[in-house]
């Protein structure tokens, strides 16, 4: 693997400067942002580093525990999956940014009211990922949103606690009470 | 949505009106983390600031021969290039042993290791350059010359005299040995008519926080100061640590955690890793990041539960316990992890097997031992989840073998509820403890007999469900005994300073610290309801030490217990103080005064007297205007150690519902309750919360999780793709209920609550699993994690 690395190194130096950097005009949370950013980097470091959004987190890299979950033309998608380069053209929100519009402002006091949270590390990307479950409208059952949850790693929880905070949203919404 | 009944408790000393004791308010910290707002070390930039990333050694054991850095020094970024010799400059290495575990050894850890590794994962050199990602390209230019050494892997053979000695100066691969015999478990065997033995095996896991290990370390030269941000359980320990290993008075360094991404044990030890850091910013003269990657965590962070247990019970056919037995032998890398060392789980396995019960027949060995693989210590409930497993797994094995419901050997075992104070059998004490009034609320809030009918009935289609149990105890809120006495500095004490601001609202500074639990809400629920004040009016200051009093941090279930019994005679010192500056303006006799909602009122009527406000207005900004010779003091600070136990014991019985298909072995996890006893319950639904957080890690280790290594050291699924965590879908919903033994040890009576899940759950669903596959003939479970194919391998199928 090391010698992949070198080899991948001693040609990345020898390539021009302006193959590695590359020009991105990004739409972020309704503001537009033109930088240059190297190829490799991204989303979720583009987005944490560079325009200092630090709401959306970093937990595995590897696209597995959903902690830099953000919307990419309105999709759910992992900002370690995806390279800032990719973005180019499109519109990126992050939790900064639903909260600021107040979109999800019942999901997140459900959240704070049922304690569906401890250290928080999760929680911007569970809120982007349940607000795709509650925006197809209806009251989805407890096993819907478990299955919906599957692709965010909660440690402190234990999940249940979530689920009655998206469920009890859901209600709300659809003006069923329980 | 079911939130906690937000109801006062019954009539108690720690009734004052407006009491927020035994209240379920949300959390201060929430609306910000909900936001995004959260400031995680992982966010911290500063100006300057430089990032380390690690070479670490792939190799399990190996000599370093030769580093050359040439090529990384020139690498685009990088600001420096630095190995364990050169690094050994400025900072010294260290030794994890303690007075108290009689014997335990281990060998000088280096910040970078500097001859040899001794583990994969071990950081063998690093890079500081201007980003992660350059300093991550320049370690993969370093050259290193390995002579591969030969690794010691299996705990099993690692006291074989044909086993390279890891340490040779040690002279053995022996960590600590601990054995006890109490009774005649001679006798005790001989007594049974039945005896039951088994081998338990558990896998190696790890915490897996949701945020990895992070510290930004800032040497001022010009301050002479070192500040260093550091997601921590712990922050006076580590201050105390970072200022010995580098040279400096403790005052010289401040450490600052604010929001932590997680922590269960993990964060609460030294990380060579992280000394490398705070080193490379002295060395460097400027602010360095570390934050571990996930792939780095999975070799660094510490593992636990790596433990092989040899055990048996006697018991009579009436169904009385006789004797218990244990040989544990656990393997827990090549360092005895600094300062809390890495003795502590075993001996925490031989000081609880058993200790529900009445039987005081017990013989005991513990055996550690060195191997070269990531380094083990203390993670969330430590030694529980084995002893529990341990004591339960027997129990319902022998309870199988004289036909009897393992509910009902339970009942003629526990410790009855009104013979305390107690002695278990190793020695630990109890103060009161609630065992049967535990089980007899969980038996009716699963409608045990109905379940039992139900399962039956399903078996007959063909449905294969079982139920198991576990009753647990669990140390909460340690004394000096835990580390003090052993000669560690970690604080066992803690403090609460109060000060009432000039319109009358309250800063709470606490040395215990939050990552999650809501150690926050609770020290401002003492507060308020101690002081009496509205919760808006009182906000938590935690995690600094240049600005919280000296204290142990949030670990072993202290914090509510604890850091909340300080915040609360605190309250009331501060409340006795603002009375006299009342009394004075008003002439009025303190005694006969009280504040509530943040008024000062006549005790006896409850009518309005003087705001809070004017009272701070008064002392002030107008003291002129006050008695000649009264002085109001409104800042308080009050400390609480527990010194009249050296624990305080809780206890709790948990339960599974399970399903088990037999044709591929999966587990479908139905429902689980638990009955806990942590005393006063301050939040229930913050107590509630970390039961089912704990449950659900607890279940973790009984299914998913397991570090799996190759006979050469290697790890061989450390990615979260092949690490297996609890995920939601697989999860069961958990009912909760509680019984309320207050200590008598503080005013506040409350115990820990945040290990207790993780305690039980392993045991109940190992219980639940064989209670499936007994009537199918399949040999028993005992080797965690359950995973599909152990389940096929023991009903034949594979």
């Amino acid at each position: 693997m090391g010698d992949d690395i070198n080899a991948w190194n001693t040609a990345a130096a020898g390539m021009p400067m302006s193959a590695r950097i590359l020009d991105v005009n990004v739409r972020v949370n309704g503001e537009d942002v033109s930088a240059q950013v190297e190829a490799r980097k991204t989303l979720v470091d583009f987005l944490r580093e560079d325009l200092a959004l630090t709401g959306t987190h970093i937990g595995c890299e590897h696209g597995v525990c959903g902690a830099c979950t953000v919307l990419l033309d309105g999709a759910v998608v992992r900002g370690c999956l995806v390279l800032a380069v990719q973005c180019d053209g499109a519109t990126v929100e992050t939790i900064e940014g639903v909260s600021d519009s107040g979109t999800i402002a019942d999901l997140q006091l459900a959240f704070q009211q049922r304690n569906a949270l401890q250290c928080g590390y999760c929680t911007p990307g569970m809120l982007i990922g349940a607000r795709e479950l509650l925006a197809r409208g209806g009251v989805p059952s407890r096993e819907t949103i478990r299955e919906h949850l599957s692709g965010n790693y909660c440690r402190c929880t234990g999940y249940q606690a979530i689920v009655d905070a998206i469920e009890s949203v859901a209600q709300a919404r659809a003006g069923v009470g329980k | 949505m079911k939130i906690a009944d937000d109801q006062p408790p019954g009539l108690s000393a720690l009734d004052r009106p407006n009491s927020y004791i035994g209240r379920s308010v949300p959390r201060p910290n929430l609306a910000r983390l909900t936001q995004g707002r959260g400031q995680y070390v992982s966010d911290v930039t500063l100006p300057r600031m430089v990032h380390a990333a690690f070479l670490r050694s792939p190799h399990a054991h190996a000599r370093i021969a030769k580093i050359d850095t040439a090529a990384a020094k020139q690498a685009p970024g990088v600001v420096a290039v630095v190995t364990g010799a050169e690094l050994a400059t400025v900072i010294t290495p260290w030794v994890g042993v303690l007075t108290h575990l009689k014997g335990i050894k281990s060998a000088p850890q280096h910040a970078i290791a500097i001859d040899r590794a001794c583990w994969q994962g071990e950081a063998v050199c690093a890079v500081v350059a201007r980003s992660r990602a350059e300093a991550e390209d320049a370690c993969a230019l370093i050259a290193i010359d390995y002579e591969i050494l030969p690794a010691v892997t299996d705990a099993e053979t690692a006291l074989d005299r044909t086993t390279p000695v890891i340490h040779p100066e040690l002279g053995d691969n022996l960590t600590f040995e601990r054995a006890l015999t109490a009774g005649d478990p001679d006798e005790g065997f001989a007594d049974a008519d039945v005896i039951a033995e088994t081998t338990f095996v558990f896998g190696r896991h790890t915490g897996v926080t949701n945020e990895p290990r992070a510290i930004v370390a800032d040497w001022n030269p010009a301050e002479a100061r070192l500040t260093v941000y550091q997601g921590t359980q712990a922050p006076h320990m580590t201050q105390d640590i970072f200022a010995k290993h580098l040279n400096l008075e403790s005052h010289q360094v401040r450490v600052l955690t604010k929001d932590v991404g997680g922590s269960f044990g993990i964060k609460v030890h030294i990380y060579a890793d992280e000394m490398a850091t705070v080193a490379l910013s002295k060395f460097l003269r400027r602010p360095v990041k570390f934050v571990a990657d996930r792939l780095e965590s999975f070799v660094t962070d510490i593992h636990a539960r790596d433990h092989r247990v040899t055990a048996r019970i006697g018991v009579k056919n009436d169904g009385s316990i006789t004797a218990f037995e244990i040989d544990d032998l656990t393997g827990i890398g090549p360092y005895s992890v600094y300062p809390r060392t890495s003795g502590i789980e075993a001996n925490q396995v031989v000081n609880l097997v058993g200790g529900p019960y009445t039987c005081p027949n017990y013989r005991a060995r513990a055996r550690v031992v060195f191997q070269n693989k990531n380094v083990m210590c203390q993670y969330r409930a430590v030694g529980h989840p084995i002893a529990t497993a341990v004591t339960e797994g027997l129990v319902d094995f022998a309870a199988a073998k004289i036909g009897m419901d393992p509910v009902e050997l339970r009942r003629r075992n526990l410790i009855a509820d009104d013979r305390y104070p107690a002695t278990g059998a190793s020695g630990i004490k109890f103060e009161k403890l609630s065992h049967h009034a535990s089980l007899d609320k969980i038996l009716a809030m699963m409608d045990y007999a109905k379940l039992r009918a139900e399962q039956a009935e399903l078996r007959k289609r063909g449905i294969y469900r079982g139920i198991g149990f576990a009753s647990f105890i669990e140390v909460t809120n340690p004394s000096a005994a835990f580390y003090g006495v052993g000669g560690a500095r970690i604080s066992s004490q803690d403090g609460a300073t109060l000060r009432l601001d000039a319109t009358g609202a309250v800063f709470v500074h606490s040395g215990v610290t939050e990552q999650g639990q809501g150690t926050e809400s609770v020290l401002a629920q003492c507060v308020a309801t101690a002081f009496g004040v509205p919760l808006d009016r009182v906000r938590v200051i935690t995690g600094d030490t240049d600005n919280t009093p000296y204290g142990g941090g949030t670990w072993a279930s202290r914090a509510a217990g604890i850091g909340g019994e300080a915040a609360w005679q605190a309250g009331k010192a501060l409340r006795a103080n603002v009375l006299a500056a009342a009394a004075s303006m008003l002439q009025a006799d303190a005694q006969t005064l009280d504040i509530r909602a943040g008024i000062v009122v006549d005790a006896d009527t409850g009518r309005e007297r003087i705001t809070l406000e004017e009272v701070a207005r008064v002392v002030y900004f107008r003291p002129d205007t006050l008695p000649p010779g009264f002085q109001a003091e409104f800042i308080v600070t009050r400390h609480y150690v527990p010194r009249a136990w050296p624990f305080a014991f809780t206890n709790g019985v948990q339960a599974s519902y399970l399903e088990v298909d037999p044709k591929t072995g999966e587990v479908t996890l139905l429902k689980h309750w638990c009955v806990e006893d942590c005393g006063t319950v301050i939040n229930p639904q913050l107590v509630d919360e970390q039961i089912r957080g704990g449950i659900v890690q607890g279940i973790g280790g009984a299914l998913y999780e397991n570090c799996l290594y190759d006979e050469s050291g290697q790890m061989l699924n450390g990615n979260l793709m092949d690490y297996l965590v609890p995920m939601a879908p697989e999860m069961p919903d958990m009912q909760i209920g509680h019984v309320v033994t207050p200590t008598a040890d503080s005013e506040l009576g409350a115990k820990g609550a945040g290990e207790a899940g993780t305690a039980g759950a392993p045991a109940c669903i190992m219980n639940a699993l064989n209670d499936v596959l007994r009537p199918l003939g399949a040999a028993a479970l005992v080797e965690m994690p359950f995973t599909p194919e152990r389940v096929l391998r023991a009903l034949g199928r594979i």
